[in-house]
């Protein structure tokens, strides 16, 4: 058998715990600076305005775009390269008074007539302010949503510390990479969001198998401190954890270098997120749970209540 | 022990693949290049056209893959894109403006499977190209026009009851009525409190006024009414812009989504879409000879226009009145049985009407229908060239002074009183619309976008494949026939929904399936690890293993779910995409990592005595 993790002998997490809350605490407050400061770059579906995509045949003179664009009353575009050197991807704010719907195809014919070679369109996109502001609502309130959801499921499932520490964990994951694409200057676009979504899903996905286990061996065993069984329970899903993160972040590579520039940022995000929520699973979670103390009692199967029968000693 | 599935278990493991490959199979066979023929208002696609449609490909020299003549359409495959553009011009002149021809990619589905309902799955514009509009309805002007109309009603009303105003007017969305004395108000009072449904009337006798406020209910149904009769519009004009398989539908509660596959122009969209078809009112000019206008000898101040008999009528110039002041116009019968159309106007409308109608009882008016057409030219450009298209539609005697409610009798059948009113309605909109999002994709992108998420879907396949042998040996094989299996499966699906597209982020999702998919099975692997590790023999470590493993899937892939079903309720276009393939992605994976693997080491593993298991 390959093994990845020797379980021989139970890991002590949980003896590390300050120091992983300490790592995380630190990168929540980066983040959370870095998110009041630098704020998000939010991409076209948030703020609305239009992004034109063309392609040129060869390498295109991207000074030479931004002068036709300056001279034409376009000033204040955001040009540059996407993806590869011929394609050029130009983006415009909404602007008072300027009818937006017809931004794409006046500059289009404009960098047609100016270029010797062709100029072939690629993607226009517009977007009205008023749809970008519903968006952040929406993307808000999905998150919240899905929190609140997975909270409920949880408690109801488990219980509410693990819930507590599973949600903790999720939020941990969500802030953390929304601090990085903050720290980087990415792109935050509608789908960056969707991906941000999948990664609570892939983060809640591991969560849930590690709480799984810390119920079923408080369950089993009958001796231990909680701090015990939490480490056996990790050491336990240790290497499922691992691999399945394996195989996930394999194909997530797969997607950020074949994927082409569209989604990369999806990309992006849930490979970061993926690998900060295996990490969150571990420790976040668990330890959070180990926090707000969870014991045995908590998660015995309810039938175990039965009149006259005696309650299990504190341990 | 041994581990055994009965044979159903296995039967309908069997059976589920079966099918699936069976619905995803259309997908391998690619597309034809195609021209589709449908027909426009007055005309219908018959046999008769497809004999033209045959001899008009003749003509070129073409020989089609296929002509069929189905649901009121014909679709003529051909070889190549070339063949195709041909084939479409020649068809566009030689079927004229009555018939609808546009461009189509048509999947190749070979009949057999076409017969029991298979096809591949749909791509979204971001995979195909094409043009996604996102319209706003003014549902503020909307509601105006109808509170316009309340407050002309209102002050005809009051006036025959001889109960005497200040003023009456419309204040943002209330009809205010100002009373002139305590008599008047009281008497008023009475008058309209429950008079009409759906408003309610709020008092405020302090100032001796009253207000005619819309209910929740009627708003709604305002709303819902400018939303439906844009659909219907918005559909009409797509459908003069010849585009195959367009969509135009309602988004929320003020917004269409009109998405145009293949179509690159985005400017002569919009012109189109936007491009009010108009209606006039004109009165018929009885006073100078028809045949003399037709001769070419048109009397000054008059105009000839064709009309829907296939002859010519001869109309004044001057307009009484354009179709924006048209609020309603339904179809219904007179007092006689005969059908009639029913119109309502605007408070500016119905004085028009009043003014013009007063000198001219017992004349001939007529109704003049303007829109723009598709005919079988192009410009320089390659544009299509859209022509401004005006006909009579209808001529009806003035039988007295005409207000804001009016109607059109004399009209030979109800079919054509219900057409009467459905073209009335088009060229009044009740509400203007407005793009607030605009996506357009080029074809190369189009294609690009398939080729680098076909691409990431096989590596990403390949990498987890070889992981998987590598570290779990044959069972790792299992996984990898689930996993392949699996994708089969969402496949498979995919084309089944009706309603699914596939998008980019979609293909992204299934990627993400690709990856995640093998962790229940890496669940069930390490159970069965410790199984054997806690000394039990393989029978047992496989039992148990697939046991205790399976509340902590159903678990995991639940709150998952959850999140793949939020992701729909609240995503727009692509996001919805990348939801559907994850939530078909978890079902499906379920499905495969634990019956499917099961059902393969039941039959390989589970009938025989072993001592050693290659986990």
């Amino acid at each position: 058998m390959h093994e990845i993790i020797k379980t021989n002998k139970t890991i002590p997490f949980m003896r590390y715990r300050l120091g992983a809350w300490f790592i995380s605490g630190l990168l929540i407050i980066a983040s959370i600076v870095s998110l009041s400061v630098n704020q998000l770059n939010w991409g076209l579906d948030f703020t609305g305005g239009t992004v034109i995509e063309v392609g040129y045949e060869t390498a295109a003179d991207l000074p030479a775009v931004r002068q036709t664009l300056d001279a034409n009353g376009f000033g204040g575009a955001v040009v540059q390269n996407f993806g590869t050197q011929q394609d050029v991807l130009i983006r415009i704010e909404p602007r008072e008074g300027v009818k937006a719907q017809e931004l794409g195809n006046q500059i289009l014919s404009l960098l047609q007539a100016e270029s010797d070679g062709q100029v072939e369109m690629r993607r226009i996109e517009f977007v009205g302010p008023q749809v970008g502001d519903e968006l952040t609502e929406q993307g808000g309130l999905a998150m919240l949503t899905a929190l609140i959801c997975i909270l409920i499921y949880i408690a109801l499932r488990f219980e509410w510390r693990l819930a507590l520490g599973a949600v903790g964990a999720l939020a941990h994951d969500v802030i953390i990479t929304l601090g990085l694409f903050s720290v980087l200057g990415l792109e935050f676009d509608l789908t960056v969001l969707a991906a941000l979504l999948a990664v609570i899903g892939y983060s809640i996905n591991d969560t849930v198998v590690v709480c799984d286990r810390i119920r079923e061996n408080f369950r089993k065993y009958h001796k231990g401190t909680s701090q015990e069984i939490i480490d056996g329970a990790l050491t336990d899903t240790m290497s499922r954890t691992v691999i399945t993160s394996l195989t996930t972040i394999l194909v997530l590579m797969a997607l950020f270098f074949l994927g082409g520039q569209l989604i990369h940022g999806f990309a992006t995000a849930l490979l970061f997120g993926v690998i900060i929520g295996t990490y969150s699973s571990i420790y976040i979670a668990s330890s959070l749970a180990l926090a707000l103390g969870v014991s045995r009692e908590d998660l015995m199967p309810p039938e175990v209540e039965k009149e006259g029968e005696d309650l299990d000693p504190m341990p | 022990m041994l581990n055994k599935f009965p044979l159903w278990k296995n039967l309908m493991v069997i059976a589920v693949l079966a099918i699936a490959a069976l619905y995803a199979l259309p997908n391998l066979y690619g597309e034809d290049y195609a021209v589709q023929i449908s027909a426009s208002r007055n005309a219908s696609v018959t046999t008769d056209t497809l004999g033209r449609v045959e001899q008009t490909l003749e003509q070129l020299d073409i020989t089609p893959k296929g002509v069929t003549l189905e649901n009121e359409q014909i679709l003529v495959r051909v070889n190549s894109d070339v063949e195709q553009l041909q084939a479409r011009d020649a068809l566009l002149k030689e079927l004229g403006t009555n018939y609808i021809v546009a461009l189509n990619l048509a999947p190749a589905t070979p009949d057999w499977l076409a017969d029991i309902g298979a096809e591949p799955m749909k791509l979204g514009l971001d995979l195909r190209g094409g043009v996604h509009f996102l319209m706003e309805v003014d549902m503020q002007e909307a509601v105006r026009k109808i509170q316009d109309q309340m407050r002309d009603t209102v002050r005809s009303e009051l006036r025959e009851e001889r109960i005497r105003s200040t003023s009456i007017r419309r204040d943002d969305s209330d009809v205010v009525v100002e009373l002139r004395s305590a008599e008047d108000y009281a008497a008023a009072e009475q008058y309209l409190d429950n008079r009409y449904p759906g408003y309610t009337l709020i008092e405020d006798e302090a100032t001796q006024t009253l207000r005619l406020r819309m209910t929740e209910a009627k708003l709604k149904e305002t709303q819902d009414y400018a939303i439906s009769q844009n659909v219907t519009i918005l559909r009409n004009r797509v459908n003069e812009l010849g585009v195959a398989e367009p969509i135009v539908q309602r988004q929320g509660a003020e917004r269409i989504v009109v998405q145009l596959p293949g179509v690159q122009d985005t400017a002569r969209a919009k012109e189109i879409l936007g491009a009010t078809a108009t209606l006039e009112f004109r009165l018929v000019d009885d006073e100078n000879s028809l045949r003399d206008a037709e001769m070419g000898r048109v009397p000054f101040g008059s105009e000839l226009f064709p009309n829907r008999n296939g002859g010519n009528t001869l109309l004044r110039e001057d307009v009484i009145l354009t179709g924006d002041h048209i609020v309603n116009a339904t179809s219904g019968f007179d007092e006689n049985q005969r059908p009639q159309v029913s119109i309502s106007l605007d408070g500016a409308g119905g004085d028009k009407m009043s003014l013009a109608t007063r000198d001219n009882i017992g004349k001939p008016m007529a109704t003049l229908f303007i829109e723009f057409k598709a005919t079988g030219e192009r410009d320089e450009n390659d544009r299509i060239v859209f022509e401004r298209h005006a006909e009579v539609i209808n001529v009806a005697t003035i039988q007295a002074r005409l207000g804001s409610n009016f109607r059109i009798t004399g009209i030979s059948s109800q079919q054509e009183a219900q057409n009467l009113a459905l073209l009335l309605r088009a060229g009044a909109l009740i509400a203007p619309i407005q793009i607030v999002e605009e996506r357009t994709l080029g074809p190369s992108l189009g294609k690009e976008n398939i080729a680098l998420g076909t691409q990431a879907i096989l590596w990403g396949f390949i990498l987890v494949i070889f992981f998987m042998v590598l570290y779990y040996k044959k069972f790792g094989l299992v996984a990898n026939l689930a996993l392949t299996a699996n994708l089969v499966l969402i496949v498979g699906v995919m084309s089944m929904i009706p309603g699914a597209t596939l998008t980019l982020p979609g293909m992204a999702g299934i990627v993400l399936t690709v990856g995640m998919a093998v962790d229940a099975n890496v669940l069930i692997f390490e159970r069965i690890r410790e199984e054997i590790r806690d000394k039990r023999s393989p029978q047992q470590a496989i039992h148990h293993g697939y046991d205790s493993a399976f509340s902590t899937i159903m678990d995991a892939n639940i709150t998952t779910l959850i999140v793949a079903i939020i992701l729909f309720a609240v995503g727009t276009g692509p996001v919805k995409g990348f939801a559907v393939t994850l939530a078909i992605g978890i079902i499906t994976s379920m499905f495969t990592a634990i019956i499917g693997t099961r059902a393969v080491i039941n039959a390989v593993w589970g009938g025989k005595r072993i001592d050693k298991l290659s986990v």
